[in-house]
């Protein structure tokens, strides 16, 4: 063997040890068969849809959180126009991203202008269309860019978190598709889908508010009228179930009205868990603690108000609403007559923050674990049998040289075996249907490469320079197919989403791994076996 | 072995035949497309919920369908799923079609359906749950609860591993419907064990392998996304091609993979298969396939061109497909084989997508000499009627040569 031909040999051989490592690996070095099996398993992925579990794309309305902005803003501008003297008729939210000022006083339109590039440099002031002296404040892109990222940013990692102390194996949570604010949530193996929808699904907005009448209405119209149509100042209408009844028992739905301005929201909290309830036998309630920041608020706030009711609102319903007896530091208590897995899962969700806007779920799917394993036996058995056919068929046509595509062929597979476990690539149908692909692609270009040698063969060339030309003309060809399959899938996988995208990685590794053994290693086992054999004898070919 | 040796066909004479025939596929696979109002888009692309729910028997259709009315279900369909390899699946689906209905609506369309089938078939007994609807961690749950094993505190390890174990004898030996929580003896479950189940189970004679809902938003979405990608796709090769041979060659080649894949379509249509994401999985597979046997041909018209610079380029044309034609039948016929082992052994979930290949490959192989080089050809032809009389590859030649 010349010096040049052992190096190549001891390259391959490299790859291939690297590709088995990968594969089987050798921190555990397998003892046994099943312990190599498992090793595989572990190394190689599966999707969902050969796994089972539940897959939910859910979207963010990340709208929500632009217009709750401009809320705060537009408050906030009211203030600074006040302060600053200037006058306006109208101060309004013409959207979610647009305030329009009406009829402000033309002499102080110049401060006014100041007034917001200065304070409020994330908008933009512009003559209102059709209004002489109106203006409209329009939020920047960049900043509603900024805010949906945020936004986006936030809810994921709330949702992770969530899903997290749900305890599940390896659940996945990762933004998804192309600026639709999407994000998906894979929850392999078993599982009811309903629940981690539920507590994905939940707001937790948690607030603490003056229960500022103490007496809760029949209606929102009962309400209305005691006082006289209009609500008091910086206070507002929120329904609930009335627990104050004598008799204990639930009574209808009920109207409070309440001061505007929580004392304390879900943020403040420092922990929440679920605890058996001591007034209502055989419920559950859910004890919180406040942080002390949050803490030193409360103690004074409760201090100054007792014998006045707190209401206790979650999602915008009031849950309940105690009298507060005494001074209350950091604890307290959300009765809601829960389930024990009702309280467990609020008490898990107000833990982990509330969702920074409300979510929509998109697509949900659960492929029970039946059939998957369904999927993967019978798409391992076609593809060993079909494998098998290629085989039979390679060496009775190709003779020797047909080994020598068998062998390529299997070399082609680990490496893309290895390279998806290396990537921590997902392998799913779609994704086999990359690897039928290729073994398809790794089969042509051993027909392609034999058919040239044969011609040259048939040309009454001598094997040495037939295989030689074998190889140079047919690897025009090779490159150019290839290359076209490498372009498509590299579209597929900058443009497309999900099964598109594990389709074009496993299609792109295969034909790469196919341009090094049907090219390189077959050309070395060629090389060899030329150098080996005797100058006059024939070719298996 | 050797299948060819030297053929020598006209492949070029019998063009119009060639696109005779193609125009007839395309046609009649239209003509469905139009009956049928457009492809049978699979939920993923349509929108809506599937449930499929697998029995130990024949499916009671009837009595499903009367649950899910009771439930005021009345816009479903059930569908019994028929398998080429296995025509007793014992299986059904239940697909809620989308009108218009948000996600929430979606949503209660599943649990009603779920409902249904509970209230209809399941032999329900009261605070007891459905061994065939739950997984490894509520049977655990139960089993270190009553402890039947006698293991003391610390067994929630072996309870676990025993749950998973009588999940997975449940799913992989009778198919995920267990009729009888007495088989569980099989899977290494003694009496006591059994026993307690018992006190926590029952068991149903069916099971709900798959659930998918797809909001409407999502279907158009994927539809239209589908259609982009493989655009820019064909777009990318279209360039590759034009950049490595000619235009010419590029379009010649695109057209031939759009044709393979709009006979597909049809044949989808006629043979009633939906078109999932999957199937779009497939489709793709089937443009890279066809993709290669064109440059394959292409490939050998380019050298031939240098070689033979004074032959008509007809002549060169079917000299390269003849010289071509034994690697052509012999990987299209292994990759044939291939996908139509896996149409056959690949089971019901992989049965359309199989198809698609299996349609794809034979209409691949078939479009690279009996559309894309007559493209070329005609092309050519087109474009030496005025220039010269005489039809040569000389001008393609020469300017092929810079490549």
């Amino acid at each position: 063997m010349s010096a040049n031909l052992k190096w190549k040999a001891i390259f391959i051989a490299g790859v291939i040890l690297v590709c088995v490592v990968g594969l089987v690996g050798i921190p555990d070095a397998p003892k046994s068969l099943s312990v190599l099996k498992s090793n595989f398993a572990n190394r190689i992925k599966l999707g969902l849809d050969l796994q089972g579990g539940t897959h939910l794309i859910l979207q963010v309305q990340v709208q929500e959180a632009v217009s709750q902005e401009t809320d705060q803003v537009l408050d906030n501008i009211t203030k600074q126009l006040r302060d600053k003297a200037i006058r306006y008729d109208e101060l309004r939210k013409l959207n979610d991203t647009q305030i329009l000022v009406h009829n402000l006083a033309p002499e102080q339109a110049g401060t006014a202008r100041n007034l917001i590039s200065d304070q409020f440099p994330d908008w933009d002031i512009s003559p209102a269309p059709g209004e002489p002296s109106g203006y409209l404040l329009t939020m920047k892109a960049s900043h509603i860019a900024d805010i949906a990222q945020r936004t986006m940013d936030q809810a994921q990692e709330t949702i992770r978190r969530r899903i997290d102390a749900l305890g599940l194996t390896e659940p996945l949570v990762a933004p998804y598709g192309q600026g639709e604010n999407e994000i998906i949530v894979e929850l392999p193996g078993e599982g009811d889908p309903n629940r981690a929808k539920s507590v994905i699904q939940a707001g937790g907005q948690l607030e603490l508010h003056l229960v500022l009448d103490s007496t809760p209405y029949s209606s929102e119209a009962a309400a209305m009228a005691a006082h006289g149509g209009v609500l008091p100042p910086n206070s507002q209408l929120v329904q609930g179930k009335s627990t104050a009844s004598a008799s204990g028992q639930q009574s209808a739905e009920s109207w409070y009205v309440i001061d505007r301005v929580p004392v304390v929201t879900g943020r403040d909290l420092r922990s929440a868990t679920a605890v058996r309830s001591t007034k209502n036998i055989g419920y559950y309630d859910v004890d919180f603690q406040l942080s002390t920041e949050a803490g030193r608020r409360f103690g004074p706030f409760t201090e100054q108000n007792i014998g006045k009711q707190l209401g206790i609102v979650l999602e915008h319903r009031l849950q309940t609403a105690p009298t507060i007896n005494g001074r209350i530091d950091d604890t307290g208590v959300i009765e809601g007559q829960f389930g024990e897995q009702e309280a467990n899962d609020l008490a898990l969700v107000l833990r982990s923050g509330a969702l920074p806007a409300s979510i929509k779920y998109l697509e949900e799917r659960t492929v029970g674990p039946s059939l998957g394993a369904d999927s993967i036996r019978h798409g391992v058995q076609a593809s060993i049998v079909s494998l098998l056919v290629v085989m039979v068929f390679m060496v009775v046509y190709y003779r020797l040289s047909g080994v020598n595509a068998i062998i390529a062929l299997v070399l082609n597979l680990i490496i893309l075996l290895a390279a998806l476990a290396y990537f921590g690539a997902v392998l799913t149908l779609p994704g086999i249907a990359g690897v039928i692909l290729t073994i398809g692609m790794g089969v042509d270009s051993n027909v392609l490469i034999f058919e040239r040698i044969r011609e040259e063969l048939r040309a009454s060339k001598a094997p040495v320079s037939a295989v030689d030309q074998g190889f140079k003309r047919a690897f025009l060809t090779i490159i150019d197919t290839h290359v076209t399959t490498i372009v498509s899938a590299a579209f597929l996988f900058i443009f497309g989403t999900g099964p598109v995208r594990g389709f074009a990685v496993s299609l792109a590794v295969g034909l790469l791994a196919n341009l090094f053994t049907s090219v390189y290693v077959s050309r070395v086992i060629f090389d060899w076996h030329l150098a080996e054999m005797p100058r006059e004898a024939e070719l298996s070919i | 072995m050797e299948f060819f040796k030297q053929v020598d066909l006209d492949w070029m004479g019998k063009a119009k035949y060639f696109f005779a025939l193609s125009l007839a596929l395309l046609v009649v696979g239209g003509a469905s497309l139009i009956k049928n109002g457009g492809p049978y888009y699979g939920i993923d692309f349509k929108g809506g919920t599937v449930v499929d729910v697998r029995f130990a028997g024949p499916p009671p259709i009837d009595t499903i369908r009367n649950g899910l009315t009771q439930q005021g279900i009345v816009n479903s369909t059930i569908v019994p799923v028929s398998d080429i390899a296995n025509p007793n699946t014992n299986e059904v689906l239940i697909n809620l079609e989308e009108k218009g209905q948000g996600s929430e609506a979606l949503d209660a369309g599943k649990t009603a359906i779920l409902n249904a089938l509970h209230v209809t078939l399941g032999s329900g007994e009261a605070g007891k749950q459905d061994f065939n609807s739950v997984g490894p961690s509520a049977i655990a749950d139960v089993l270190v609860r009553k402890d039947p094993l006698s293991l003391g505190a610390a067994a929630g390890d072996r309870y676990t591993q025993l749950a998973r174990q009588l999940v997975n004898f449940r799913d992989k030996n009778h198919g995920g419907v267990l009729t009888n929580l007495n088989d569980l003896s099989a899977a290494g479950a003694n009496a006591a064990t059994i026993a307690a189940l018992r006190d926590s189970f029952y068991t149903s004679n069916f099971a709900i392998i798959n659930v998918e809902i797809v909001g409407p938003k999502v279907g158009s979405e994927l539809r239209r996304q589908a259609v982009v990608v493989t655009l820019y796709a064909l777009m990318g090769m279209l360039v590759y091609i034009a950049f490595r041979f000619e235009w010419v060659y590029g379009a010649a080649a695109v057209l031939a993979v759009f044709h393979d894949v709009l006979i597909t379509l049809g044949l989808f249509s006629i043979f009633h298969f939906e078109i999932s994401l999957t199937v779009i999985a497939a489709l793709l597979t089937l443009v890279g396939y066809s993709m290669n046997d064109t440059i394959v041909i292409f490939d050998r018209i380019r050298e031939n061109m240098r070689l033979m610079r004074r032959e008509p380029f007809k002549l060169i044309v079917n000299r390269s497909i003849n010289q071509t034609l034994s690697r052509t039948i012999l990987t299209s016929g292994l990759t044939f084989l291939t996908v139509l082992v896996l149409f056959i052994m690949g089971g019901q979930v992989l049965r359309a997508f199989s198809f698609a290949l299996v349609v794809g490959i034979l209409v691949g192989t078939y479009s690279s000499f009996g559309i894309a080089a007559p493209l070329v050809v005609a092309w050519n032809q087109w474009r030496d009627q005025g220039a010269t009389a005489v039809v040569t590859g000389t001008a393609a030649g020469n300017k092929l040569r810079k490549t």
